[in-house]
């Protein structure tokens, strides 16, 4: 059972001291799929498991020439142009991942320079596991609201490795989101209104990565119920809670997406229905993107939401924590929408490989 | 290549920064201290096309020191919107895909990096135009 | 201004020189120089080279000759202009005896590439490209030339083959040149079915990697008959340059440069492409090759195929080109190339080149290149009776 005490209600929602709305926002993901059943097939497992209970069919696979600095690049470059900002006026960059390219030196510098940015900009790196990315967010939020900066670029974005042969490598993807969020009074063409948020996060070790290792270490049935049940379920309650909504007064809804089954659940414990999730749920086809994932999943939707549509996201970052929000969808999303490609026309820009492929990619191959 | 090398030409790698002569329209790219066309001095800062067609490539198959763990891949030369011309690598195709004419579109990807204690330098390359918003 | 001769030349087989360093395949070139003549000193030496410093650690390559020649104190220095440089170096030699500052100019060219290996080789070779804008993009040498093949054939619908025949034309005329890297004939099929470089440049579409030096003695045309019993004229020179960028040229299909230099050197000589018997150019790939004999007015733009089925450049052609087999066959030590050249025109017009000699050779042109494309050097020289 998800432990959420109701008496520990000492603080209200996040929300911001001005109103804050999303300007623009972009995603990217790689070219490349690799299907479950081409990884099973080198490690003599069947792929049934992880098609028929996980819904994962395949994952996107980042190019040798590609990392978190690029995706994060074209995100950014596609946010901006829905925007229609001229990248000086941000005031901040952040990027989320867990797979930076550098472990010393920000990966959001390389971002910012490359938008054309700089140099009067606050830029970082953030790591929370998956959701390194809507901790970006929350603090591109807070920047804005109080009246530091106009415009706050978050990302999320990730290339993450899963071990050979280990479950996670079924599911293990790349790809990315970046949104921009602005002050509603700024804003001629705002997306969607930031209601509030609430973030609920405990030292819970579910999944792990020590500096010298190349790959995670996980605690296999431990992510589910002390980690990620606990804090999206006990996340998204006290958000709802806090604004005094239901499930009902959601269109869509959100949910870090690890696999397919998770979200799934999540969303029926907490009472949302199936068809609130599914137009979110983009793992079966681009597998998890880590801290990219709950922000691509919000992405797709923002691809097709239309106005005064109410959506919750709530992410998952191991470690453990969870970030949920409430948007509601405002007129500006019509104009904006066709100035970018969608999540949905690069996921159907796909090239699927074999394993040695994925292997050369991935640069597993020693030279 | 040395770090201050790399970082120098961030902006005209990376951004497709070059310039504009005001006296006869030229674009010098990459940048000059005088107008290639004719002479002058007077160049303004010009931010070069992000899309353009491909009007020669080949497929590196014998790769020079640094790109060994890339092979094979395309080599272009792309005419952007403007008519001004630049190198690039090809990514995102499929070798055997590739086409004179083929309509491209820029991208910031990974070029080369000095083995995993050095600098990862990053450039804009092409891939073919997916998708036209 | 002076008339310049070439009065002597000397050079050595390009090959993979191993027990032969930079200094000794100079030395062998510079006295098979000197043996064949008597002069009273040498005022300047100047040599063109690429690589050295790369591969043999070495520069201050004027000084290290000249002493190893046993000829200081004459003034000596390097000029560098990737491939292009042993033409570099003749123009240096030929203005500095053309002012009246020098009477007796030995210039020369010397290249050493076996001293690196493989990958180390062709990236100082590289280096003639645009390092910022070219090479940081992983171009290599080859696939700068393989985007002008590209086009070429994209644009004039030239067949592959007529590239792999110029390649077989070159190792027939080595076949007889007792000096060339490479002096065996080849078929059109060992070109096409050789190992792909980079799209569409095949291994056989490329000149080989070698050794060698190669030296001419210039003096005053008025003192050559006191030095020599033959000797040539260097009735036109000049050199040019395009960008530096393929991509930035103005006609991807044309090299500026060549066409440039050849006007001028045309012009200097009183004299057109219809009247040069013997040329050798500068075929590091065959592209090159088709680019150069268009722009240097043997043949109209496009028209490369045409003329080779026409038999235009075969020895006795309308323009004999590269009788020596070219870099293709005699070999490309690069920046002793220019000089080669040089030699082989005065051999063949002193009527000297043996199984070579192109009969009624009275005018020959050399074409040097440096880079690929951005510099080029022309000279037209005449026989003397």
């Amino acid at each position: 059972m998800p432990i959420v005490s109701y008496k520990e209600k000492l603080v209200n929602s996040l929300k911001p001291v001005i109103d804050v709305v999303i300007s623009g926002w972009g995603s990217y993901i790689p070219i490349y799929r690799i299907s479950v059943e081409e990884i099973a097939r080198i490690w003599g497992k069947s792929p049934k498991h992880f098609r028929e209970e996980l819904l994962i069919d395949e994952k996107a696979v980042a190019g040798l020439d590609e990392d978190v600095a690029t995706i994060s690049v074209e995100s950014a470059k596609n946010a901006i142009q829905r925007a229609g900002l001229n990248p000086k006026q941000l005031g901040a960059v952040f990027v989320g991942t867990e797979s930076k390219p550098y472990a010393v030196k920000p990966t959001g510098t390389i971002v910012a320079e490359a938008i054309g940015a700089t140099p009067r900009i606050l830029s970082a790196d953030f790591e929370f596991a998956c959701k390194a990315g809507t901790e970006c967010l929350q603090c591109c939020v807070a920047l804005v609201g109080s009246g530091m900066i106009n415009y706050g670029l978050a990302i999320g974005a990730d290339t993450a490795q899963g071990a050979p042969s280990d479950p996670l490598e079924y599911s293990a993807g790349c790809g990315g989101t970046a949104l921009i969020v602005g002050r509603k009074t700024h804003e001629k063409e705002p997306v969607a209104l930031l209601e509030g948020s609430v973030s609920y996060v405990t030292d819970t070790p579910d999944f792990w990565r020590r500096p010298k290792r190349d790959y995670p270490s996980h605690a296999e049935a431990f992510t589910g119920e002390p980690a990620y049940f606990n804090h999206v379920i006990s996340a998204t309650k006290l958000l709802m809670e806090e604004l005094s909504l239901k499930p009902s007064d959601f269109q869509y809804v959100v949910f870090h997406q690890p696999n397919g089954k998770f979200p799934l659940k999540a969303a029926k414990l907490l009472g949302f229905k199936k068809e609130q999730v599914e137009p979110g749920l983009l793992v079966p086809y681009i597998g998890n993107l880590y801290a990219g994932s709950s922000l691509t999943g919000l992405s797709a939707i923002l691809d097709i939401a239309r106005p005064g549509d109410r959506v919750l996201l709530t992410s998952f970052g191991s470690g453990a924590g969870s970030d949920s929000f409430s948007f509601v969808v405002q007129d500006g999303i019509i104009s904006k929408r066709d100035r970018a490609p969608k999540v949905m026309d690069y996921i159907k820009r796909k090239r699927n490989i074999d394993y040695a492929l994925y292997c050369k990619f991935r640069r597993k191959i020693v030279f | 290549m040395s770090v201050p090398r790399y970082w120098r030409e961030i902006p005209q790698r990376t951004r497709l920064e070059g310039q504009k002569c005001g006296c006869c329209g030229t674009v010098n790219y990459p940048p000059r201290a005088r107008c290639l066309k004719c002479g002058s001095t007077s160049l303004e800062q010009y931010r070069l096309p992000e899309k353009g067609s491909l009007i020669s490539f080949t497929i590196v198959r014998n790769p020079p020191l640094g790109f060994e763990r890339n092979a094979p891949y395309a080599l272009g030369l792309i005419e952007l919107e403007d008519g001004t011309r630049i190198t690039a690598q090809i990514t995102d195709v499929e070798l055997d895909d590739l086409r004179i004419g083929m309509p491209v579109e820029s991208v910031f990807r990974k070029v080369s990096e000095d083995g995993d204690a050095g600098i990862i330098r990053y450039a804009i390359k092409f891939r073919p135009t997916f998708c036209n918003p | 201004m002076r008339k310049v001769a070439i009065i002597s030349y000397g050079l050595t087989k390009v090959d993979k020189h191993w027990n032969k360093s930079l200094r000794e395949l100079f030395g062998e070139a510079a006295k098979k120089a000197l043996n064949e003549i008597e002069i009273p000193s040498i005022d300047a030496i100047i040599v063109g080279n690429m690589c050295a410093s790369d591969l043999s650690d070495q520069n201050n390559i004027g000084s290290i000759l000249a002493d190893y020649i046993g000829a200081i104190p004459t003034t000596a220095y390097r000029v560098e202009s990737a491939c292009g440089s042993g033409g570099a170096a003749l123009l240096s030699g030929f203005t500095s005896v053309a002012s009246g500052m020098f009477d007796i100019v030995m210039v020369g060219g010397v290249e050493k590439l076996t001293d690196g290996i493989g990958k180390e080789t062709t990236y100082s070779l590289g280096k003639a490209a645009d390092a910022e804008y070219e090479l940081f993009y992983g171009s290599s040498f080859v696939s700068l030339n393989a985007l002008m093949m590209n086009r070429y054939m994209h644009v004039y619908k030239t067949p592959r083959e007529a590239f792999a025949d110029f390649a077989v034309l070159m190792h027939k005329n080595g076949a007889k040149n007792p000096y060339a890297q490479l002096p065996f004939e080849i078929s059109r099929e060992t070109v096409l079915n050789s190992e792909t470089i980079a799209d569409p440049i095949k291994l056989y579409d490329c000149a080989p990697v070698g050794d060698g030096a190669a030296v001419v003695i210039l003096c005053p045309l008025e003192d050559a008959p006191k030095y020599s019993d033959t000797f040539v004229e260097i009735c036109g020179i000049s050199g040019a340059t395009d960008t530096i960028n393929v991509s930035s040229r103005e006609d991807l299909l044309s090299l500026k440069s060549t066409v440039t230099a050849g006007m001028k050197a045309y012009k200097m000589a009183k004299m057109s492409p219809a009247d040069i018997d013997v040329a050798e150019i500068h075929d590091t790939f065959t592209i090159m090759a088709a680019l150069s004999l268009e722009d240097l007015g043997f043949a109209e733009k496009g028209k490369f195929d045409k003329m080779m089925n026409e038999g235009t450049f075969e020895p006795g052609g309308i323009v004999s080109v590269n009788p020596s087999g070219g870099l293709k066959s005699r070999g490309h030590p690069v920046g002793a190339t220019g000089i080669y050249q040089a030699a082989e025109i005065s051999m063949q017009l002193m009527e000297r080149a043996d199984k070579m000699q192109v009969p009624n050779a009275e005018v020959g042109l050399i074409q040097n290149i440096g880079g690929s494309g951005s510099n080029t050097y022309v000279a037209i020289m005449r026989r003397c009776r």
